[in-house]
Formats: structure tokens, C-alpha cells, sequence
């Protein structure tokens, strides 16, 4: 129920006032921080403090960010990456869906499985990297494949728990009214799951870009985790940094993308959890 | 009788072993009665109300409706749970149809039955509102519309105001009495709050401890007609009251 229009108290008034102040400090802060960073370092290496052949600096990471961007190097190496990412984060939340939902669907399933989703969860995932290479090649294929032996199971797990963390009294109500399980997974356990959900998809994302830089280590040509491999090797510091720092900004931008997936999605089927 | 429960009993199996909830219990609901079901926690009052709505099977006995045997959800029987269990996601019109839309049932006249009922219970004016904007007495008849949006003959109700304080309980419960009779439903509500079962029913049948069987039977006839409000303060109220109290042996 929306409060009726009238003028806000004094201490109404105050208390906004404070608010905005608070907020204002805030973002002065933040910005604060990050720019006495970059001051910090650029002062460091220029007053020779640090190396900068060793630590890089904001200058020289300037630079060869334009280098990169005028030869096109730029567009091509984080395209790579986050094409890479945006596939292996969807087929790893399509395909950790799915299975959730099948685990969800049969529980005597879901029995069966367990123990072997316990290893799988358990088994640092990095390991089956050189197995991918001998299976797929040292292509595409194998990092996408990294990406989803990190995400996957995390995905199955995560959504399983969602989807079963539905209130028992709702399940019931919807056996009362006479649901099939199609019905009931439609319009009680999916909706209901959906806060849940769109955390997973969080941590997801998150993990997707841990699958493409480890692949892209073991494996690639080109790619944001081949740039910081390959300049690391020549010790050309610069390029390791400024890629650093483009992975970094790729990765916080997905992240928000997620972000206003969910407000749409909330306001789509008006979910306010 | 329009509810013939005869000698049910139900055991469940566990890997702790096995529970016996239900022993021997018979009784019959009449056309039209409010029936009150008390007794101890855990004496598997809500094991029977499962059986009547058709969610599980007695393993001994059968239960009859009209003389037919319940084999499963029907809409002929209307279930309200300890909590209005509405679906924040979508309006009370959304909520009211639940049940209709899972049937494929939303048909013209189903709605225009529904929307009478809102109408005439106040909550016209809300159909487009969220459940969260709604007070606990009109969530609470909202979920009792969705229940009757079947045109059920039988409701069980399964201590549907237990998660009200006890001021709207007292204004809730009067309410929802109100609007079973007025309907004209067969109810068999679940209680383990003695006022409330004297000041609600035609009829209470109180239980033993587990296994669960029928201790005894009360009509109050002295109260028949009146309101919930009318018996609380009627003079045989108290000794309704204090019989079921002697009745089911509270020890603290």
C-alpha cells in the first residue's frame, strides 16, 4: 500500500539529508581509493621506488593499451575471452538446469547420484585439464570444456538445492489442488526458486571466467589468459598487467549484465524476493 | 452420513521403524456439519485429513464420501492448510485461479462465480493486488476462496489460524465460520485450541493419544445457531469448555 502524498517532517527531511551525505561520501571515497592507487604506483615507479620493468605502471599500461587498441589486438583478445566465457556460461547453466531439474523430477535419481556429485563437487577440476587437450585438441573445444567441468557441477548442485528448498506445505497445497509434477514445477518450484537461481547464475559467471583464463593457459592462441601467459614468458610485464586490468573490467561488466538480467526477469514475472 | 470414516488405521514405515498414527477410528460427518477434531499433538489428526483429502491411503479400513470410496484428489473436497500458503508472485486473482488454471478449468462461469465470492467477502476491490498487501484476515479468506473456487462439498480445514495472533484469530476465525456456512460446506477442521472448537462446531470428536482413535464424541446442542461470538459468551460455554478439558487430560 503506497503511503498518501503529504510534505515530509523536519526529521524526515534530516534524516534524506543525512542519507545523501553518507552516499556522497561514499562514492568520493571509492573514487578516492582507486585514484590514490594508480597515483601511488605511477609515483613508485617513477621515483624508482619499484621496477617498473618488473611492476609495470599506469602510464605504461596507457600506453599499451592504445598500442593494443589502434593494432586491433584489443578487440580481438577480449572478444575471444568473453565469447568464450558467455558460451561456456550458457551451456553450463542450460545444462546444470537441466540436470538439477532431473534430479529435482526423481528423487530416487537423485539418491543414486549423489556420492558421484559429492567427488565431482570435491575434485580440484583444474586437473583434467591436460586430459581435455589429449581428447580435443589444443583448440577451442578444450577451453570450453575447462569451463564447464569448473561450472557444471557447482550449477547442479546449487540449483538442485534451490529447487528442493521449496516450503513442504506449498507442495502439499499444490497436491491438494490436484497439480501434476510438471505443474508444480512449473508455477511453484521454478518461481519460488528463483532468488536461489539467480545466485547460482552469480557464482556461475563468476567461475565461467575461472574455466576460459585456465584453459586459455593450458591451451590458447589467442584469449585475455593467453596474453598473461605469453607476456609473462617474454617478461613483458606491461602487456601482463594491462590484461590484468581488461580482465578485470570483462568480467566486473558480465557480472553487472547478470544484474539487470535479474531486475528484468523480477519485473518480468514479478518476483520480489 | 455424507463422510463415513470406518475403523481406518494407518502405519507409517520408516528406517526408524514403524509409526502407528491411526488405529480403529470411526466416525461419520452429517451434510452441512462443523466438525471439530482435537487432541493431543502428534495423534494424527492431520494423518486423517490427509486420508479425506485423498493424499494417502489407510492401510486398514476405508473412508467413504457419499457412500463412494476416496481414492485421490477430488474436487469435491477443498483442503486449507496451517498457513494461507499464497503465492507472492502472483495477485490474489492469480491465487484465487490456481486451482482452476491447474485443471484447465478457468472457464467464464468458474470466474464470474469467483469474482461473486471476492465481491462478497471484500476482496472486490484487491483481484490486481499482492498477496503482501493484503491484512492477515483477508489473506486468510483469500486462501479459503482459492479452496472454494472448486465449489468443494467437503472442506477440511488443518488448524488454518494457528499463525494469526489471537485477536484476528478470534475475528478470523468468526469470519471464515461465516463464510463455510453461508456457502453451505461441510467442514472438519483440525484444532488443538479448545474455545475455538467449542465456539466454531457442531460437533467435536476428540481423539486419544497415538494411535489415534475416537475418546468421545461432543454435541452442543445448547449453542446450535448462535455465532462464534454468541457462544463465547453463552453461559454453557464454559462447560463445554471445561469437558473437553477433563476430556483431553492436559498435562504440562
Amino acid at each position: 500500500m503506497s503511503e498518501p502524498m503529504h510534505h515530509p517532517s523536519p526529521a524526515r527531511l534530516r534524516w534524506l539529508q543525512r542519507e545523501k551525505r553518507t552516499l556522497q561520501a561514499v562514492w568520493g571515497l571509492r573514487a578516492a581509493l582507486l585514484v590514490g592507487f594508480f597515483l601511488l604506483w605511477e609515483l613508485a615507479a617513477r621515483l624508482g621506488w619499484i621496477d617498473p620493468f618488473i611492476f609495470s605502471s599506469p602510464c605504461r599500461i596507457w600506453a599499451t593499451l592504445l598500442r593494443m587498441g589502434r593494432s586491433g589486438e584489443l578487440l580481438l583478445h577480449t572478444g575471444t575471452s568473453v565469447l568464450e566465457t558467455v558460451v561456456g556460461f550458457t551451456l553450463g547453466t542450460l545444462a546444470g538446469t537441466l540436470a538439477a531439474t532431473l534430479l529435482w523430477w526423481s528423487p530416487f535419481l537423485s539418491r543414486i547420484l549423489d556420492p558421484y556429485l559429492v567427488v565431482l563437487n570435491a575434485l580440484p577440476k583444474t586437473a583434467l585439464g591436460p586430459i581435455f587437450i589429449v581428447w580435443m585438441g589444443a583448440g577451442v573445444g578444450s577451453i570450453i570444456a575447462m569451463t564447464l567441468a569448473i561450472s557444471l557441477i557447482v550449477t547442479i548442485l546449487d540449483m538442485h538445492q534451490a529447487f528442493r528448498s521449496v516450503e513442504a506445505e506449498k507442495l502439499r497445497l499444490m497436491q491438494t489442488l490436484g497439480a501434476t509434477r510438471l505443474q508444480t514445477f512449473l508455477k511453484l518450484v521454478l518461481p519460488s526458486g528463483f532468488g536461489a537461481m539467480i545466485n547460482a547464475l552469480k557464482v556461475n559467471v563468476g567461475l565461467s571466467w575461472v574455466g576460459v583464463i585456465m584453459g586459455e593457459f593450458l591451451v590458447s592462441r589467442a584469449g585475455l589468459g593467453y596474453l598473461i601467459v605469453y607476456g609473462s614468458q617474454v617478461f613483458q610485464m606491461d602487456l601482463v598487467m594491462t590484461t590484468v586490468l581488461i580482465l578485470a573490467a570483462a568480467a566486473a561488466l558480465m557480472y553487472q549484465g547478470i544484474l539487470q538480467l535479474e531486475k528484468l526477469l523480477k519485473k518480468h514475472i514479478g518476483v520480489t524476493v | 452420513m455424507m463422510i463415513q470414516i470406518e475403523q481406518v488405521g494407518l502405519t507409517y514405515q520408516s528406517p526408524g521403524g514403524e509409526t502407528e498414527a491411526l488405529r480403529d477410528l470411526s466416525f461419520g460427518i452429517g451434510q452441512g456439519e462443523f466438525v471439530c477434531l482435537v487432541g493431543p499433538s502428534g495423534c494424527g489428526k492431520s494423518s486423517l485429513l490427509s486420508i479425506l483429502a485423498g493424499l494417502e491411503r489407510p492401510t486398514e479400513g476405508r473412508v467413504l464420501l457419499d457412500g463412494v470410496p476416496i481414492e485421490g484428489p477430488s474436487p469435491r473436497v477443498g483442503y486449507m492448510l496451517q498457513k494461507d500458503h499464497l503465492f507472492p508472485w502472483r495477485t490474489v486473482w492469480g491465487n484465487v485461479t490456481l486451482g482452476l488454471e491447474l485443471q484447465h478449468e478457468n472457464t467464464p462461469e468458474r470466474q464470474a462465480r469467483l469474482r461473486a465470492l471476492l465481491e462478497r467477502y471484500g476482496l472486490g476491490e484487491f483481484l490486481r493486488s499482492t498477496p503482501d498487501q493484503l491484512s492477515g484476515g483477508m489473506r486468510q479468506r483469500c486462501a479459503l476462496i482459492r479452496t472454494l473456487a472448486r465449489d468443494p462439498d467437503l472442506l477440511l480445514l488443518d488448524e488454518p489460524f494457528s499463525a494469526l495472533d489471537y485477536q484476528t484469530r478470534l475475528a478470523v476465525s468468526a469470519d471464515i465460520h461465516a463464510i463455510i456456512r453461508a456457502e453451505g460446506k461441510t467442514a472438519l477442521m483440525v484444532t488443538h485450541d479448545i474455545s475455538e472448537a467449542v465456539a466454531l462446531s457442531d460437533r467435536i470428536v476428540v481423539m486419544t493419544r497415538r494411535p489415534g482413535r475416537v475418546k468421545s464424541l461432543h454435541t452442543l446442542d445448547s449453542l446450535w445457531g448462535l455465532s462464534p461470538m454468541e457462544r463465547r459468551d453463552h453461559p454453557d460455554f464454559r462447560l463445554y469448555f471445561n469437558d473437553l478439558w477433563k476430556e483431553l487430560d492436559v498435562h504440562v
